[in-house]
């Protein structure tokens, strides 16, 4: 039992525990994801998340500890961001031909986002605090916990909100469009991209190559577009 | 693959460089992109083993968003004490941007002439 113990103490310490714990908990959500037969209320990252929040509190460890672990997999992000590239590119000339529609779809879709989240949070109560770590939340996260920053909201607040948009959209965005007779795979990739960022396309790209790229291309534009408009909105309602 | 793993990262590490130095409102990675984007333009293709690189790494994207999602713990107390006012305004303000962004495209794209195919 002390061995035992011993050992525990000291693969608690270590990044290897947290790491394998992130990717087996992974592993069994998508497993998961793929027996109900892709069920929307099985959302892999909520899963994942689900339970490696479990295991966290049952053990008693703190979240620095575990992303001493999980910052391999965090930095991923960033390359896995770069070659999105690659299937935007496959994609150019269609996307080319279509530039204002897609264009003015995502100007409209972040406007929609920013002001519903303002608006609906204000009218139920929430505080302004919490109103400008909302307001960012379609972005991507590195952009949200800046712009939050920027117009006096909380960072890692806003980096929460960012990834519970991103369940969301990923869970309840294609039933939604599906049943209000919206069939072109594009089109709902890209208003998930513009919407629901990295994990909606990440959930696009299990669709098809081509959603996934409409819905990166979403992802990155609302990502600039957001950081633009959140200090522009918050200005303009008195927030900033 | 090797090599295409260094360039990914050398572009990133410019991306955040030129985000630095010209202070962008946006992600380095984002830039970055941009960069790779132009380069496949110039080049007029992916080489293969980009490609591979990148089905590997954005098959699994989803994975890659766990480790910010346990973040949730932080906040699990404010988040239960309003967790309505919270869910409402999530829910609706994503669904109805999704809604709005996908109709606006469908229409505009109906309205709007098409570019000749090239």
């Amino acid at each position: 039992m002390n061995d035992f113990y011993a050992t525990w103490v000291y693969l608690a310490e270590q990044p290897l525990l947290w790491l394998t714990l992130t990717v087996s908990a992974y592993a069994l959500a998508h497993w998961l994801f793929l027996q109900a037969r892709e069920f929307p209320l099985f959302n892999p990252v909520l899963v994942a998340v689900a339970l490696v929040v479990l295991a966290l509190m049952l053990t008693g460890t703190d979240y620095g500890t575990y992303f001493e672990g999980a910052q391999f997999v965090h930095f991923l992000l960033g390359p896995a961001t770069v070659l999105l590239a690659v299937p935007l590119y496959a994609q150019a000339q269609r996307l080319k031909r279509q530039w204002l529609p897609l264009t003015l779809a995502l100007l409209a879709g972040s406007v929609t986002v920013i002001l519903s989240a303002l608006l609906i949070g204000r009218t139920l109560g929430l505080d302004s605090g919490t109103l400008l770590s909302l307001m960012p939340k379609s972005a991507t996260t590195p952009i949200a916990m800046g712009v939050a920053e920027q117009v006096g909201g909380e960072p890692s607040l806003a980096a929460v909100f960012v990834i519970l948009t991103g369940i969301i959209g990923a869970m309840a965005g294609v039933p939604l469009l599906r049943a209000l007779g919206e069939r072109d795979a594009d089109t709902k990739g890209f208003a998930l991209g513009v919407v629901a960022h990295g994990i909606a396309t990440a959930r696009a790209f299990q669709h098809s190559e081509r959603a996934g790229a409409y819905a990166g291309l979403g992802m990155g534009l609302n990502a600039a577009l957001t950081a633009l408009l959140v200090p522009l909105v918050a200005w303009l309602f008195g927030l900033y | 693959m090797i090599g295409f793993i260094a360039l990914v990262l050398v572009l990133q590490l410019v991306g955040e460089m030129v985000v630095r130095l010209a202070a962008l409102p946006l992600p380095g990675p984002v830039v970055g992109m941009g960069l790779l984007f132009m380069a496949l333009m110039v080049r007029g293709g992916a080489p293969a083993g980009l490609s591979r690189l990148a089905n590997t790494l954005l098959g699994h994207l989803a994975l890659l968003f766990v480790p910010a999602g346990v973040g949730v713990i932080a906040y699990l107390g404010m988040l239960a004490e309003a967790w309505l006012a919270l869910g409402i305004t999530l829910i609706a303000s994503t669904l109805l941007g999704t809604v709005v962004t996908a109709f606006t495209l469908r229409w505009l794209q109906r309205r709007l002439p098409r570019e000749p195919e090239s």
